[in-house]
């Protein structure tokens, strides 16, 4: 069981919480610029790390608010909790998001990426 | 029977693979059973084969199997980081069905039963298969509905399925609650007779076996660490053990798919999650069928050595760990202790988690990919045992003739681009 702590509520099981899957994926603003495998890699393909992930949590039956996590998929460890506009602060969570092969997929490359704060 | 030179590299047993019969049986209890010969070798790998298998599980083991004896393919190696049958082969809860709703589906579960059916006594390796029945409740208005729609679709495809009333359902299982005033009620069910289950360690131990006896080299405690790609084309594949090449490399690794798909460069639309099953104390036979519920997420069996096995759900989130979380296994017993209270003093003896590859459609992958002659076999999620002979027959066919036939064509990676996904979350995705 995963034991996960609510930036606003504090620890709790992973029974409160729903989750939202790899975060930090860039939404097409317009569709249309994309072909079908284009938006195929968007709408399906997934990153599904061995080791440190970037994900979204949702605390469903709490404060019922979204934040983001850094997790080792092996170890289930959770090293970073940070809010959802934001992107990580650890080293190891700055080098994936610069890493991950998103960056340069064709989403990200067709339109301007979101500005994070 | 001759007695091996050594325990290593016994090449000259290919062909006289003791044959195994009640006659071989009583031969050997003459001798204390210490004289069986060695089902398999241990080889040391070759520098280059014409095809590897990266996963000595089940499928992968079927997939070797069928490429030498239908497809006359001879110099083939199967590697695996473990040993073999050691993955997700030997964590399923062993179910076997084929009442699958959409045709894509039907096709390729009910070509896997129709297998299942000679698979002992081809193999010459008694699987256990047992044709028990497998029923699935309904607990709602909505799911009775429902399950006599989806009944209808899979008799169209030839598939034997008949609905049941609690009446009905209460004789075939003495021990289940059928009161009205559950929570979720027992309403109604649906029943394949040719379902059943079946040894799993027996499945991956017969196909080792049999693929061996016509010179599959089985590489055991050698990981493939990644592949050996030449102007787009698979060469062969890096291992523990130093290169390998190959012509042809075909992947079956269930929940490391996408790991090695990175690996090779590319990407697949799989995610990894933890899936738990348990078994309880051995008790007397009490449950000579395979229960299933969607509703309240629970399935389970008596196993031959009486243990009640219980499958608990998949967990909503990515994972490598072999574990899943405590939750699912009690909202699992809570929903099964319902259904059964006999089941309430009944003490649980193992847990265990696999790692399952999850497809956004729960439906399998058997494609090729973006490298010439690298093939995947993955995505079976929470459901791939029952489909073992099945996907290895036809993973086989697709490898050796590099063209999909008409069972595997609607599961190539392609179909993320055109949309025509195969969903059968109804079926698939909840419970097996």
């Amino acid at each position: 069981m995963l034991y996960i702590e609510c930036p606003w509520c504090g620890f709790r099981d992973d029974e409160e919480f729903h989750y939202g899957g790899e975060a930090h994926i860039q939404r097409p603003t317009d569709p249309n610029e994309l072909n079908d495998e284009e938006f195929s890699e968007y709408l399906y393909l997934k990153s599904n790390p061995k080791g440190v992930i970037l994900e979204r949590w949702l605390h469903s039956r709490g404060c019922r608010r979204w934040f983001n996590v850094l997790r080792n998929t092996v170890t289930n460890e959770i090293t970073e909790i940070y809010p959802i506009d934001t992107l990580p602060n650890s080293k190891e969570g700055t080098e994936y998001y610069g890493q991950n092969w998103r960056r340069k997929s064709s989403v990200e490359k067709t339109i301007k990426p979101r500005e994070y704060k | 029977m001759k007695k091996p030179a050594s325990n290593q590299g016994m090449q000259g047993l290919r062909s006289e693979k003791e044959k195994y019969s009640i006659f071989s049986l009583a031969r050997n209890s003459l001798t204390y059973h210490e004289n069986w010969s060695q089902a398999w070798r241990s080889p040391e790998p070759k520098s280059e084969y014409d095809t590897i298998i990266i996963g000595a599980g089940g499928h992968g083991l079927a997939t070797a199997y069928y490429l030498a004896s239908q497809h006359g393919m001879r110099n083939i190696a199967v590697v695996d980081k473990g040993w073999l049958g050691g993955g997700n082969t030997g964590r399923n809860t062993t179910i076997i069905r084929s009442n699958y709703m959409w045709d894509e589906s039907a096709g390729i579960y009910e070509h896997s039963l129709k297998l299942w059916e000679k698979l002992s006594q081809e193999l010459n390796f008694n699987t256990m298969f047992s044709q028990r029945g497998v029923l699935t409740l309904a607990h709602t208005e909505h799911e009775l509905k429902e399950m006599n729609r989806r009944v209808e679709a899979i008799r169209l495809n030839g598939i034997d399925s008949d609905v049941l009333n609690p009446n009905q359902i209460k004789k075939l299982v003495p021990i289940i609650d059928i009161n009205p005033r559950l929570r979720y009620p027992v309403m109604g069910g649906f029943i394949q007779r040719r379902g059943g289950t079946a040894r799993h360690d027996a499945v991956a131990w017969g196909y080792a076996r049999a693929a061996d006896s016509l010179g599959v080299d089985i590489i055991q405690n050698c990981e493939a660490t990644g592949f050996i790609i030449e102007k787009g084309t698979v060469k062969g594949i890096q291992t523990a053990k130093g290169p390998i090449r190959a012509k042809k490399v075909g992947c079956v690794v269930s929940g490391h798919a996408g790991v090695l798909a990175n690996l090779a460069g590319f990407r697949l639309p799989i995610d990894s999650r933890p899936l738990q099953a348990l078994v309880s104390e051995p008790i007397k036979p009490i449950l000579d069928t395979v229960i299933m519920s969607n509703s309240v997420h629970m399935y389970v069996s008596q196993s031959d050595k009486g243990e009640m096995v219980f499958g608990a759900g998949v967990d909503s989130y990515n994972s490598y760990a072999q574990r899943g979380s405590l939750n699912i296994i009690e909202g699992m017993l809570a929903a099964a202790v319902e259904l059964f209270p006999v089941f309430s003093r009944l003490r649980m003896l193992r847990s265990w988690g696999g790692v399952v590859d999850t497809c956004p459609d729960a439906s399998p992958i058997i494609s090729k990919t973006p490298i010439d002659n690298l093939y995947f076999n993955c995505g079976w999620g929470t459901g791939g045992f029952k489909a073992t002979p099945g996907s290895g027959h036809v993973f086989a066919d697709l490898i050796a003739k590099d063209e999909p036939n008409l069972i595997s064509a609607p599961f190539s990676l392609n179909r993320f681009i055109s949309g025509y996904l195969i969903d059968e979350h109804g079926a698939a995705g909840v419970a097996h």
